[in-house]
């Protein structure tokens, strides 16, 4: 089923597909930052795949902060954003991934952009908002792209891998 | 013969004096006897050892049989938080305005590790709090993760035993009053965050 979808997803989008494994359990199909709101859109209406339910929408970020560490893996440090898409009436799940440099233009501090899915699925909202919350990452066209969880005024993005706790929040010592 | 006298004790200087129908005591002691029967708690559950809390508040330990079992919803008619549960940056402002809510005299039981002193987020936790003492004075600390329902009774106890200890007489031939109030803690640095303009936005110092 993976492989006729990705087929079939490349015969239309072409090369907005980047990448994929079908060989997974979970088989992914990574897409193009700037085409992922066209195919969310297609697998969601088409009949036979609907998939009308977006389970979960994650951010990794791929770092090591240790250098002997990050001298033994094959990857550059990236970002990625990864949509797990199940739909009920078809019975069938699909992963999609979209990888994003750390930084936008490679420097630091300028969130890397992807445009958001909150359009197509509803519940992409309040997940868009925890990813960027978390992990920076900033979706544009997101409808109320702020913090979620940690407080409006804080200052950078927790689950990245070179945070820097705090040291002191409106004077509460935090070490 | 008493037993009091047995032993040579000396006596009592006005209790036990008279007939079975006369209680004696001094104003003190009845006060902080009354004080100390009805300590109601607020109702205050952050995370997980909230759930140890109100185990401890119902049949199987009862912590009704100290009078502490009238969990208030409001602090204005509480004398003990029991912080039960994970302090967060973001909950912190509103464990201090809490606080400030309730009405003297009060008292404050910090449960579990995590708010004694951060317990198991102590070294990855970037939002939670490093002990709630570094927000509002606490007056016993009740240690375990969660503490069991009668950890937290003893730690109940110590405040009722505190409340006996407490005067209200002053210094002899002075005007002091005698100190028995828990001073603020040196490194409680909350500062108000002005809520009527923008946020701050660098005032937390990123290590280098
Ligand atoms: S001390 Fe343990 S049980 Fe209590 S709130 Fe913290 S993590 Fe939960």
């Amino acid at each position: 089923m993976a492989q006729d979808l990705l087929s079939r997803l490349k015969g239309k989008f072409g090369d907005s597909i980047t990448g994929a494994n079908t060989e997974n359990m979970d088989p992914w199909i990574e897409v193009a930052p700037e085409a992922i709101v066209e195919v969310s859109k297609y697998l969601s209406t088409e009949p036979d795949l609907k998939f009308d339910m977006l389970n979960c929408i994650s951010g990794v970020d791929y770092l090591h902060t240790d250098e002997k560490k990050a001298k033994k893996v094959d990857w550059e440090p990236h970002t990625q954003v990864v949509y797990h898409l199940s739909s009920i009436s078809n019975k069938h799940t699909l992963v999609l991934k979209v990888i994003l440099p750390r930084w936008k233009d490679g420097k630091e501090g300028q969130l890397p952009e992807v445009p958001s899915v909150a359009g197509v699925w509803r519940t992409a909202d309040w997940h868009e908002r925890e990813v960027y919350d978390l992990n920076g990452i900033f979706f544009t066209g997101h409808p109320n792209l702020r913090r979620i969880l940690c407080p409006e005024d804080w200052v950078g993005h927790p689950l990245r891998k070179d945070y820097e706790q705090p040291l002191e929040y409106h004077g509460i010592r935090g070490r | 013969m008493t037993v009091s006298n047995e032993l040579n004790l000396p006596k009592p200087w006005i209790e036990g004096r008279f007939e079975e129908n006369v209680i004696t005591t001094t104003v003190e002691q009845a006060i902080n006897w009354a004080r100390q029967s009805s300590i109601w708690p607020m109702t205050f559950g952050l995370a997980c050892c909230a759930i140890e809390m109100m185990a401890a508040g119902a049949s199987r330990y009862d912590m009704d049989r100290f009078g502490a079992g009238a969990f208030r919803a409001t602090p204005r008619q509480a004398d003990l938080m029991i912080v039960a549960g994970t302090v967060t940056y973001k909950m912190a402002s509103r464990v201090r305005r809490l606080y400030n809510l309730m009405p003297d005299p009060k008292f404050v039981i910090a449960m579990g590790a995590c708010t004694v002193g951060g317990g198991p987020y102590f070294k990855w936790g970037y939002h939670v709090v490093k002990g709630v003492d570094l927000v509002v004075p606490v007056d016993v600390y009740v240690p375990g993760c969660p503490p069991r329902p009668e950890a937290l009774l003893e730690g109940l106890m110590r405040i009722q035993d505190k409340i006996r200890g407490h005067k209200i007489h002053v210094q002899k031939g002075t005007n002091i009053k005698i100190p028995d109030e828990l001073p603020l803690p040196h490194h409680s640095g909350y500062v108000d965050a002005p809520a009527d303009q923008d946020p701050l936005l660098d005032h937390q110092k990123i290590t280098g």
